[in-house]
């Protein structure tokens, strides 16, 4: 009889298996998602993860996400670039709680690919207007005083896709170029006390030593404000898709100039006029003039359940949940509207809320079968609101493809499943 | 005499005062000076007036050869861009209109971009593996192309800071935003004016990646 029910418990764990991989598939479809259960485990029977031992240690001597939790990956879209070397993906941000990104699912913006370098050759030159022109070890950066700081970092090119109309249906492809982790770091104020710094310089040029060279130039204001060169991030070294072993970080300021796989910065007296602040990276306009050195992201929010990829499966008591950050400051305070922006009311903030990360809300509703329009507003410490896409469009029409961000309308269908939609 | 010793010593207070700054500035004693051998080989860059440009140089018709080997792969033969690698000619006159072609001619706004990315970053895969003459003949061929110089105009160190891009007045600064109205903090709160009419869905476009059903 024992044996007979153990037998049957291993036969159900392999179609438990079976019927996960299926599962997978099914929940990444945005539908449903619901896990088919096996009676066997449900009470009053003994679950056969009770009846059996588990795993001992080291089974993975690095662990790793739960086999359930398949569909919790990055994303891109094929189509938007020619390479793999030169492209993005997307942070899965709807399926993501609190306000830390898990190192692993951070989004890869990559120009030439991802560097993989010794940490043993690792170099930091540091030339141009200085009293001292240097070379710095990874080792001699840790022995600086050390800073840790929580940082949300997005493209400035996120949610471009949808300037024109709603084009990607989903949570992940249109708000997910946003990550926010643990930084630890050097800050380069206190780096630049070891080589000093000319009265003329009011630049920098930060350079990568990836194939691109990817390099940007920064006022020496920010440089000497809140800017860092980190090696660690949410407690570990830095993964090599985000800049192993060093990169820079630009708090609130667009993506592009946090410079991946640092090589080098350079003091000069005037803005270098790189590629990636000329033919990209700048804000075109209706009347064919674009703007240049749009640095900071201006506040923004987004609901990540329910979304796209998270319809609502169940009638009754749901908690809405979603991320506001600014590149400005804090969160000052965050409004849902399931109207379609007509009534709001203003959501909970989650505690920490700190300047320049992300920051978590919920607000608990209803739900019986009625359609919604789902938006969020976020406004930040210095007043500023998210603005609605006909606001930015009026003002910078539609070729921008960098900052937009504009309020977002999830309709939740009378059958749960949710889409992203356009009003007017 | 007298006038001579205080000579002296304003001179010594004088040579003193730099050293008595650099004294206090190198706080930590971390990293190493960097030679002028190792600064060489990664500086790099070339700013619009034409610092760090390095000696060298190229015309179209040279470049024309440079650019059909290297380059002609990815972006065409005429720089029309293939598959979705980047246009690199023509677009004039279309930034202001529905569908902008932002190239190095209609686009661009300094010639020492173009050196210094291409010499960096391109071909993609091979950065920094064209010679510096070489990099200045595909950078003329370009300009050629885009109507910018002639044929035969010779590109090199001195003259590309000065070469004048067809956009350069094509940008604002410094940034104006916010820019939308402010409405300080208290946005309205109930019955709002808004429209709510649905005007278009992601799903209708169909252009979301599916996942591959396993």
């Amino acid at each position: 009889m024992e044996k007979n029910k153990k037998k049957k418990i291993k036969l159900n764990r392999r179609e438990l298996l079976a019927g996960t991989a299926s599962l997978g598939a099914l929940a990444l479809t945005s539908k449903a998602g619901i896990a088919e259960t096996n009676p066997n485990n449900l009470p009053p029977n003994v679950p056969e993860w009770t009846a059996e031992l588990g795993a001992g240690v080291d089974a993975n001597p690095y662990g790793m996400p739960s086999e359930f939790e398949k569909n919790v990956i990055r994303r891109n879209v094929e189509w938007l670039t020619a390479s793999t070397e030169s492209s993005v993906n997307f942070t899965p941000i709807q399926d993501l709680e609190g306000i830390v990104t898990p190192n692993g699912l951070c989004f890869e913006r990559h120009h030439g690919g991802v560097s993989i370098i010794n940490p043993k050759d690792y170099r930091l030159m540091i030339n141009g207007l200085v009293d001292r022109e240097m070379i710095f070890t990874l080792d001699d950066l840790k022995r600086f005083p050390q800073t840790n700081k929580f940082y949300f970092l997005e493209c400035a090119a996120n949610g471009g896709m949808e300037w024109k109309g709603s084009q990607l249906n989903g949570c992940q492809y249109t708000f997910g170029m946003v990550h926010n982790v643990q930084y630890t770091g050097v800050k380069l104020s206190d780096l630049i006390l070891e080589t000093g710094l000319k009265p003329k310089a009011k630049w920098v040029l930060a350079e990568g030593s990836d194939s691109s060279g990817m390099t940007r130039s920064i006022p020496i204001e920010k440089i000497l404000d809140d800017c860092m060169i980190a090696w660690a991030m949410n407690g570990e070294a830095l993964r090599s898709e985000q800049g192993y072993p060093a990169r820079l970080v630009v708090p609130g300021w667009e993506g592009n100039m946090w410079v991946k796989w640092l090589r080098r910065l350079e003091f000069g007296d005037m803005p270098y006029m790189t590629r990636e602040e000329t033919s990209k990276y700048t804000d075109l306009l209706p009347d064919g003039k674009a703007r240049m050195f749009t640095w900071v992201m201006d506040a923004k929010s987004v609901v990540t359940s329910p979304s796209p990829e998270k319809s609502i499966l169940y009638k009754g008591i749901h908690q809405l949940r979603g991320l506001a950050w600014s590149g400005r400051g804090k969160i000052k305070r965050v409004d849902v509207s399931l109207d379609g922006g007509k009534n709001w009311q203003t959501a909970k903030l989650h505690d920490p809320v700190m300047s320049k990360s992300l920051a978590r809300f919920t607000l608990p509703f209803e739900w019986n079968g009625q359609e919604l329009l789902v938006q969020s507003r976020a406004i930040d410490e210095t007043n500023y609101v998210q603005p609605t896409i006909h606001e930015l469009q009026k003002l910078r029409g539609v070729n921008s493809i960098y900052h937009n961000n504009s309020i977002a309308t999830w309709k939740v269908n009378k059958d749960g499943t949710v889409d992203n939609v356009r009003l007017g | 005499m007298f006038a001579l010793v205080k000579k002296t010593l304003i001179f010594l207070v004088l040579l003193a005062i730099p050293n008595f700054i650099i004294a206090e500035e190198r706080k930590f004693n971390l990293g190493k000076i960097a030679t002028k051998t190792e600064i060489a080989g990664w500086d790099i860059d070339v700013r619009p007036d034409g610092l760090g440009a390095p000696l060298g140089s190229g015309s179209a018709i040279k470049g024309e050869e440079v650019y059909a080997e290297q380059c002609a792969s990815c972006h065409g033969d005429f720089g029309e861009g293939l598959d979705r690698w980047p246009e690199l000619v023509g677009g004039e006159d279309s930034l202001d209109t529905h569908d902008p072609v932002k190239t190095t001619g209609s686009y661009w706004p300094y010639a020492s971009t173009m050196y210094d990315y291409i010499y960096r970053a391109m071909p993609f895969g091979v950065a920094q593996s064209l010679t510096h003459d070489e990099t200045y003949q595909v950078v003329a061929y370009l300009l050629y192309m885009n109507e910018i110089i002639d044929e035969d105009f010779v590109l090199n160190d001195k003259n590309i800071g000065k070469i004048k891009m067809p956009n350069v007045e094509g940008f604002l600064m410094p940034d104006p935003r916010p820019d939308i109205a402010n409405v300080n903090g208290n946005p309205c709160m109930q019955n709002c004016d808004t429209p709510t009419k649905i005007i278009g869905k992601a799903r209708d476009i169909d252009v979301t990646p599916e996942e591959e059903k396993s």
